[in-house]
């Protein structure tokens, strides 16, 4: 599934970033293929919010829709 | 390198580098650093200012905030060179966010440049329960790590022990193992960003970019997270305070009500309190009833009064009275308040949560969120705001917030003067005012999405933890910036009082405004006074509205006056920083563009409003004006989502 469908409070794994310098700055912040990431937020039809370690990125929808994840159980 | 030659003019020392993420306190170690000696270097090609300072025999440079070095962004791109230049690099870090901070400590670590850590805001990650072991993180990166907190100067004497000495750190093997790769002809430094792919550096010594970036990146990831869970301790893990305060503010159902209540807040202490209160004080009381008649008299010790000299220095346009008046008396008060405000938001963190609330509704304007920033920096001061488009991630999403600041965004002195004058008008006018600007502001936005070609890019945005602002911080701000302003301002209002002067005492500025007669009296229904507000107004814009009061109106001419003048040229600052940032050729269509746009919708309501005065006696001209905007917005809307072509990506 796409990043866009999480809901609030999912913990979910990274699969896969297309856009390769979203991508880079996406490892910076901590966020890499892989990682295990927490939803914290979702705006409704706006940007999904999620947590890593202390942070917190928003992410517009688009880019959203456009990064792959896996729910983590 | 041109720059770096300016920088070490006179220094025989080092050249000692602050780099670090945003936000994480680096100008106050600047500051320290340094003394009171700073020096404001615009950087070639460029508008982001690039500090420098000395610190004994050392140069000090401070850097914009990153996240990395390379290629990415406008700012990367500055500090990276600097950083490639610089002898000692000082790495400022964010103890609460060690894992997003220490990426960009182990990549300047790679690089092999010498280096010190200050691990600043200790004190907030202790109230946080994070533990840091500070011996095992020296270890672990091999560079000096000194814990700080800057705001309070604690550790900062520390810090300037350490970086004598400074020293190369612990460099990733697989990074040390790829630099055998390329000629030695190439810097140590140059070597790694070659080697990541920076098309810019690599270019520059003449190779092909490297394949190893996500490598690089994905290894550098892993041992940071390997580092933090070495030496770091959470020693509990609650809520960080605040958390709920944050889902409020993003979420639309309670968001914008809060956003709504902020600015009333807002508009209650600029609009209100400061516009009117604290200006009629300074500039009815103050300057109006002690400043200028004592100019007057003291100049007409010297010079005759009725003299061309004399009209100059303190008549209608007088150098001397009205560059005071204005400066002091109207705008200072006016540009503290704006520049409090803005600091009172930054401070707190609430700008991202406002641009990630409003994503949404900019991308129907080909903007994300991000462009919230600008637009809101606008408000304050458009040529400041045009600068910071450079953050935004396309060109196309910058050439279409510059229109919007160009045409319809006033700036904090401009519009506190607007709000002054419609406090004199009562509601009706404000609500039919607020509606136009707003309806320009949609349309426009609407239509630039439209026509301009390219991509625009998605939000991608850091939320900072909301804290209570720093009260010593945000006054240091407010003062610099407000300093800023005036002295930037003083000269510019001088020399344009004493070119209307000039004008006025040879008769030119009457020519000119008989000129104009078509276009001010027939067409926009004015005095044909109001010429040399629009002069004025490209001078400066607050200067021009205020200059456009100056002489009695009408309720509905000043209606007219207001809205052309909102819409009207940006000031000489900032129309320099759209031909910089945009080239001339642009530039000038903007500028044109903006004036006619501004001269054909200000007629345009003057020649409606007196068409339902003459027509419809019974009616109310205001209300029918409004309905008349608000059928015309539908039109536009409707209009634009026939044409084809919305851009968007990423």
């Amino acid at each position: 599934m796409t990043l866009d469908k999480c809901k609030r409070g999912q913990r979910i794994k990274i699969m896969n970033i297309p856009n390769e310098v979203i991508r880079s700055q996406a490892i910076r912040f901590g966020i890499s293929e892989g990682a295990v990431v927490t939803c914290e937020e979702v705006v409704p039809a706006g940007p999904v919010v999620v947590g890593m370690f202390k942070q917190q990125i928003a992410i517009g929808r688009e880019l959203a829709r456009s990064i792959a994840v896996q729910p983590i159980s | 390198m041109q720059y770096n030659q300016t920088l070490t003019t006179g220094v025989s020392g080092r050249n000692i580098i602050l780099v670090g993420n945003p936000n994480v306190g680096k100008s106050l170690f600047f500051n320290y650093l340094t003394g009171s000696y700073v020096d404001v270097a615009n950087f070639p090609g460029t508008t982001i200012n690039v500090i420098c300072g000395r610190c004994g025999q050392d140069a000090v440079t401070d850097t914009p905030g990153i996240y990395g070095v390379s290629s990415f962004s406008e700012e990367e791109k500055i500090t990276r060179d600097i950083v490639l230049h610089g002898d000692i690099l000082l790495n400022i870090v964010d103890a609460v966010h060690l894992e997003r901070d220490l990426f960009l400590t182990q990549q300047l670590i790679d690089t092999g440049r010498p280096m010190v850590v200050a691990l600043n805001m200790i004190d907030e990650a202790e109230n946080q329960g994070i533990k840091i072991d500070i011996v095992v993180l020296k270890e672990l990166l091999g560079v000096p790590v000194i814990a700080t907190v800057a705001v309070e100067e604690k550790g900062l004497e520390q810090v300037r022990q350490a970086i004598n000495e400074a020293k190369s750190g612990r460099v990733l093997s697989v990074v040390e193992e790829k630099l055998a790769e390329l000629p030695d002809t190439i810097s140590r430094a140059e070597k790694l960003l070659v080697l990541e792919g920076d098309p810019i550096v690599s270019a520059r010594n003449g190779v092909e970019p490297g394949p190893y970036r996500t490598l690089f990146y994905t290894e550098r990831r892993n041992w940071i997270n390997k580092v933090v869970s070495m030496s770091v301790r959470e020693t509990s893990t609650r809520e960080i305070l605040g958390s709920r305060l944050s889902r409020w503010m993003i979420q639309p159902v309670t968001g914008i009500p809060l956003l709504l209540l902020t600015l009333f807040l807002l508009y209650q202490l600029i609009g209100v309190f400061v516009a009117q209160t604290v200006v009629a004080f300074t500039e009815e009381f103050i300057m109006g009833e002690y400043f200028q008649p004592l100019a007057k008299a003291m100049v007409g010790q010297v010079v005759a009064p009725g003299t061309a000299v004399n009209e100059i220095l303190v008549g209608q346009f007088g150098v001397i009275t009205m560059t005071v008046t204005y400066l002091i008396g109207l705008l200072l008060p006016l540009v503290l308040g704006f520049n409090f405000v803005l600091a009172l938001l930054e401070d707190t963190g609430y700008l991202p949560r406002i641009a990630t609330l409003l994503d949404r509704i900019l991308t129907f304007f080909g903007l994300n969120g991000q462009a919230v920033i600008p637009l809101v920096l606008g408000f304050g001061c458009v040529t400041m705001a045009l600068m910071s488009t450079r953050l935004l991630g396309s060109d196309r999403e910058r050439r279409i917030a510059t229109i919007i600041l160009a045409l319809t965004v006033p700036c904090s002195a401009q519009l506190a003067i607007i709000a002054t004058m419609l406090a004199g008008l009562g509601p009706g006018f404000a609500v039919v005012y607020g509606m136009l600007i707003f309806s320009v502001f949609i349309a426009g936005g609407t239509l630039l999405d439209k026509v301009i070609p390219g991509e625009s890019s998605s939000l991608w945005i850091d939320l900072p933890p909301l804290r209570l602002p720093r009260m010593g911080n945000v006054f240091k701000k407010t003062w610099n910036k407000s300093k800023e302003f005036i002295t930037e301002a003083a000269p510019l209002f001088a020399l344009g009082a004493l070119v209307l002067g000039l004008l006025e005492v040879s008769g030119i500025l009457e020519a000119i405004e008989n000129a104009l007669v078509p276009l001010t009296v027939s067409w926009l229904g004015l005095p044909k006074e109001a010429a040399s507000g629009f002069i004025m107004g490209v001078i400066r814009r607050e200067f021009g509205t205020a200059g456009l009061f100056t002489f009695p109106m009408s309720d509905i001419q000043k209606l007219v006056a207001l809205t052309t003048i909102t819409l009207f040229v940006p000031c000489i600052a900032s129309a320099m920083v759209i031909y910089k940032e945009r080239g001339w050729k642009e530039g000038t269509a903007i500028w044109v563009g903006v004036i006619i746009l501004a001269f054909i919708l200000g007629g345009l309501i003057n020649q409606l409003l007196i068409f339902f005065i003459s027509s419809f006696p019974s009616a109310e001209p205001l209300t029918m004006l409004g309905g008349v905007i608000l059928i015309g917005l539908a039109i536009i809307l409707g209009f634009s989502s026939i044409i084809p072509g919305s851009f968007r990506s990423r």
